[in-house]
């Protein structure tokens, strides 16, 4: 896998752009090689390190610290279900066990195929909608063991392509760059205090 | 299985208050710029920059004495003048890193009503002499990015953000961040440390309190979503009116999630201070009552690190002093209801394995003590439990939280592995028969359900 392409180069220039101090847009830079590769590659963090001014070490020590972050190629799909408090109550452990049942796998592995990775994760923030789980981040609700199949089947048949994108992928819509105002600083700052 | 996001359960209109921050749920296209304005969105933010200084906003905000809503409750016009004077740049910074195991409300509020929250971090930089918000959701809030994305594009290029604000001098840029997985990053010191592309492991206090050196080591107020999108409110109909909602100790109306058994769960609105447990638990226009006409046996009544309540608390109102002189806290707004069926062993060794996937590893007695408190736990689910076992959860507690007491005392630098304490404490002190029987017989007492669901 691969350094940042160009296209990626200029929007991560903008990112950066938008922060007073380069790093501040480490993370978000990470997540923009994660939706290039799919996972966070070695010389992707290495891009990455010059484009924020940082050694390639620091970069991995910040990146290894977030669960969201794959250094290895995961599914085109991460199915990720919520087993924490609310959902326990409702049976997050059932539709997990379920999930593996249905795909041969344990959580926290990956399909043969490549195309679903299984992980038991802690609260999504859906507790009233409990079991709930997530596709690539995205929510499905109140998930019943039959709801648990059909997903899966359309995933499969690639009927989910247009609103669940590859893993990586989160937000479709950037922030726009502007000309940022506070880069003008404690001057105008001062003016505001003025007031 | 709901296909279309956002679903959320929000009921009609609550006799017992009106909505505040909630009005837009209900509006198909609330969270698009058009919907927003359509509805009154962005009056508040013209009123305040045209006819209010920002002293008069701080002081409006105060007379409202809106406690923070991110878990510790602080009066967030106070912790505003905590900033030293004329000391620049400064920075807000908003908490968008909902991920206390319960709580379900902050991304509702960034999915399905992004420009008010916009609004009230304008509002805010107005109100602290800011030019710089950092705008920091949860990683895992795909939505929730896309929508504030959105609306963020939207507010810039109509004047609402950006510079010279609705035609005023006040300008302020609003950059819009988000993490990768870590609950620790709620913590704000965290979060800041996550700001500026690092670990986010939490800061020592003093002398890193955010208002004196935060971002960059530069002032810095953090606030919660949910705080914020009541601030356009506010604005609107005066800090007084807002103080009149709700009881004199807990002001205004509040969101809370309610989950676990019963019927209808639910993220409601409430009078903040004057509705009781029960009334959430039992009323039609709220949860409806226990599912299968059961019983409570416990609920948490403030997040997975508070101490949990039973059925003599069902009267207590959701009033923050009250709650927290009955030993435990309202927290983020997150209530979850365990039924008389429910495996108690199980609940808390549940809760105390988020803790110990959770711990950033920074201070010895979390790192090692949530370790451990899971492990001991989780042998006894299991069935390889022993007897000394009860007793060495307690020393471990202690370590982590000497006295094991509410509020906890910790030995760490933030209250996570204190949090920790929180289920093992309250399980084994009401139900420590169920420990005993899980450890003798290998399997939890009857009546209880065998598998996670108590609902079967």
């Amino acid at each position: 896998m691969a350094r940042l392409s160009d296209a990626n180069v200029a929007t991560a220039k903008e990112i950066i752009g938008r922060f007073p101090r380069p790093k501040s847009a480490l993370i978000l830079l990470l997540h923009l090689a994660q939706e290039q590769d799919g996972h966070v590659s070695e010389s992707a963090m290495e891009h990455i390190a010059e484009l924020v001014e940082v050694t390639p070490a620091e970069v991995f020590g910040t990146a290894s610290f977030y669960e969201m972050f794959k250094f290895e190629p995961v599914g085109k799909y991460c199915v990720n279900v919520c087993t924490n408090i609310s959902c326990q109550l409702l049976g997050g452990w059932e539709l997990l066990e379920h999930l593996e049942h249905r795909l041969g796998i344990h959580a926290g592995q990956t399909t043969a195929d490549g195309l679903v990775t299984l992980e038991d994760v802690e609260c999504i923030a859906a507790c009233t909608e409990a079991p709930a789980l997530q596709v690539n981040y995205r929510y499905r609700y109140r998930v019943t063991e039959a709801d648990a199949d059909r997903l899966l089947d359309d995933l499969r048949r690639g009927r989910l392509d247009a609103e669940i994108p590859p893993h990586g992928v989160l937000a479709r819509v950037r922030q726009r760059t502007t000309e940022r105002w506070a880069d003008t600083g404690t001057q105008a700052q001062a003016q505001v205090d003025a007031r | 299985m709901t296909e279309t996001p956002p679903s959320y359960h929000v009921p009609g209109l609550v006799p017992t208050g009106p909505k505040l921050i909630t009005t837009r749920f209900d509006v198909a296209d609330g969270y698009t710029y058009d919907g927003y304005v359509r509805t009154g969105g962005y009056t508040a933010l013209r009123t305040a920059l045209t006819t209010m200084t920002p002293e008069d906003l701080v002081n409006q905000v105060k007379a409202a004495e809106i406690q923070g809503r991110g878990g510790a409750g602080f009066p967030a016009g106070t912790k505003w003048t905590f900033l030293p004077p004329n000391v620049f740049p400064r920075y807000l910074v908003i908490n968008g890193d909902e991920s206390e195991p319960g709580t379900y409300k902050d991304r509702l509020l960034m999915e399905l009503d992004p420009h008010q929250l916009i609004e009230g971090i304008v509002l805010a930089c107005y109100a602290i002499k800011a030019a710089q918000a950092f705008l920091y959701v949860r990683g895992e809030m795909a939505l929730a990015q896309e929508r504030l994305a959105q609306a963020l594009n939207e507010a810039y290029a109509n004047g609402w953000v950006g510079r010279n604000i609705a035609g005023t001098d006040f300008s302020v840029d609003i950059t819009l961040t988000w993490g990768a997985g870590a609950y620790i990053v709620g913590e704000e010191t965290a979060l800041i440390e996550s700001l500026e592309g690092n670990r986010g492991m939490p800061r020592l206090k003093p002398p890193f309190f955010p208002a004196v050196k935060g971002v960059y080591m530069q002032p810095t107020i953090v606030n919660n979503v949910e705080t914020l999108s009541n601030l356009p409110w506010i604005v609107n109909e005066g800090g007084e009116s807002f103080k009149a909602i709700g009881a004199p100790t807990s002001t205004g109306m509040r969101m809370f999630a309610v989950s676990g058994h019963v019927n209808r769960p639910g993220v409601f609105e409430v009078p903040n201070g004057v509705t009781t447990f029960r009334m959430l638990f039992e009323a039609p226009e709220y949860c409806g009552g226990i599912r299968d006409g059961r019983k409570v046996k416990a609920f948490i009544p403030g997040g997975a690190s508070a101490m949990w309540f039973f059925d003599e608390h069902l009267d207590l109102p959701l009033d923050k002093p009250t709650v927290d002189r009955s030993g435990s806290m309202l927290g983020s707004g997150a209530i979850v209801v365990m039924d008389d069926r429910t495996d108690m062993v199980r609940a808390a060794w549940r809760v105390v394995r988020f803790f110990a996937r959770e711990s950033c590893g920074k201070c010895t007695p979390c790192r090692e003590g949530t370790t451990w408190l899971e492990r001991i736990m989780k042998r006894i689910v299991d069935g390889h439990g022993r007897p000394e076992d009860l007793d060495l959860l307690l020393d471990v507690s202690d370590n982590i939280s000497p006295g094991i007491a509410w509020p906890p005392r910790q030995t760490t630098i933030c209250p996570l592995g204190p949090s920790a304490v929180s289920p093992i404490a309250s399980a084994l002190r009401r139900f420590r028969p169920e420990f005993e029987h899980y450890i003798a017989h290998g399997r939890p007492i009857d009546g209880v359900d065998t598998r996670s669901t108590a609902h079967v």
